[in-house]
């Protein structure tokens, strides 16, 4: 018997903030993140049948989300190619300066970071899907999308005490979360 | 028991603690929270654990989908899913 299952009706609730946060992170565009993340379900609903239940359901749409990403750049790579403009540096003004102005800026963030913030994403993620339904919400919405207090309050038809009382419950189990795979 | 306008409980620092992590705290609010602080050893551990949270998710590239995208994503996808069924 596999040791996974597949479910496509949990997809949605269980994966989509995980593979938005995974695609956002690579492409940098809200649209196209969105738009992959989408692309990747209904791909993993055609190809249902090729899972095998040896990974996650999570890893296994991962797999795919890397596929379409990489489709992505290549698709825009390919059009850049056609509409190539070749431009030459050097100028009268600029003469001598070419190499010191291409040097990264030490100050700037390093791949390095780019990378450990990332997998810092991946990890909130992580621990936020261990949470409570309603925890994981109200943690979103007021920590990640930043939402005032009286907006959630008003769409999840609950008082500012109560949201206090599920936001403290979050934090303690996110920082023990946190605790034992990040910090 | 009568309650101290100065002297604060475990509870209500943890609760000035989470309101300060969003900028939410007043500063009479924030005064007898680190009065709390500069005795209460757990009251300092839960505040020191909850502003390392803060500075992770701060600090990552954490982002997730709001409720219309989320909304949209499933219609979409539930349709796609009724026609392949």
């Amino acid at each position: 018997m596999p040791k996974h299952q597949i479910d496509p009706n949990k997809w949605i609730n269980a994966y989509s903030d995980y593979l938005f946060n995974y695609t956002i992170t690579r492409v940098n565009d809200r649209e196209i993140a969105k738009d992959l993340v989408q692309d990747t379900f209904f791909a993993g609903l055609k190809s249902m049948k090729n899972f095998k239940g040896e990974a996650s359901e999570r890893t296994w749409l991962i797999s795919i989300l890397k596929r379409k990403i990489i489709d992505h750049y290549r698709k825009i790579n390919s059009n850049k190619g056609k509409a190539e403009v070749r431009m030459s540096y050097s100028n009268n003004e600029s003469e001598g300066d070419w190499l010191e102005e291409r040097v990264a800026d030490p100050f700037d963030k390093t791949a390095e970071d780019d990378i450990e913030n990332t997998e810092l994403g991946l990890a909130i993620h992580d621990c936020l899907s261990k949470l409570p339904e309603k925890q994981a919400k109200v943690f979103k919405l007021k920590t990640i999308l930043g939402y005032e207090t009286e907006a959630i309050c008003n769409e999840l038809d609950i008082t500012a005490s109560n949201l206090w009382v599920i936001i403290h419950r979050a934090r303690v189990a996110m920082a023990s979360c946190m605790e034992k795979t990040w910090f | 028991m009568k309650k101290s306008i100065l002297f604060i409980s475990c509870e209500e620092a943890h609760h000035i603690c989470d309101k300060s992590q969003y900028g939410e705290a007043s500063i009479w609010e924030k005064f007898k929270l680190n009065l709390r602080l500069s005795w209460c050893r757990i009251s300092r551990a839960y505040t020191k654990k909850n502003r390392a949270l803060t500075k992770a998710v701060n600090n990552s590239d954490v982002d997730c989908l709001k409720d219309n995208e989320r909304n949209d994503l499933k219609t979409k996808f539930d349709s796609q899913l009724h026609n392949q069924n």
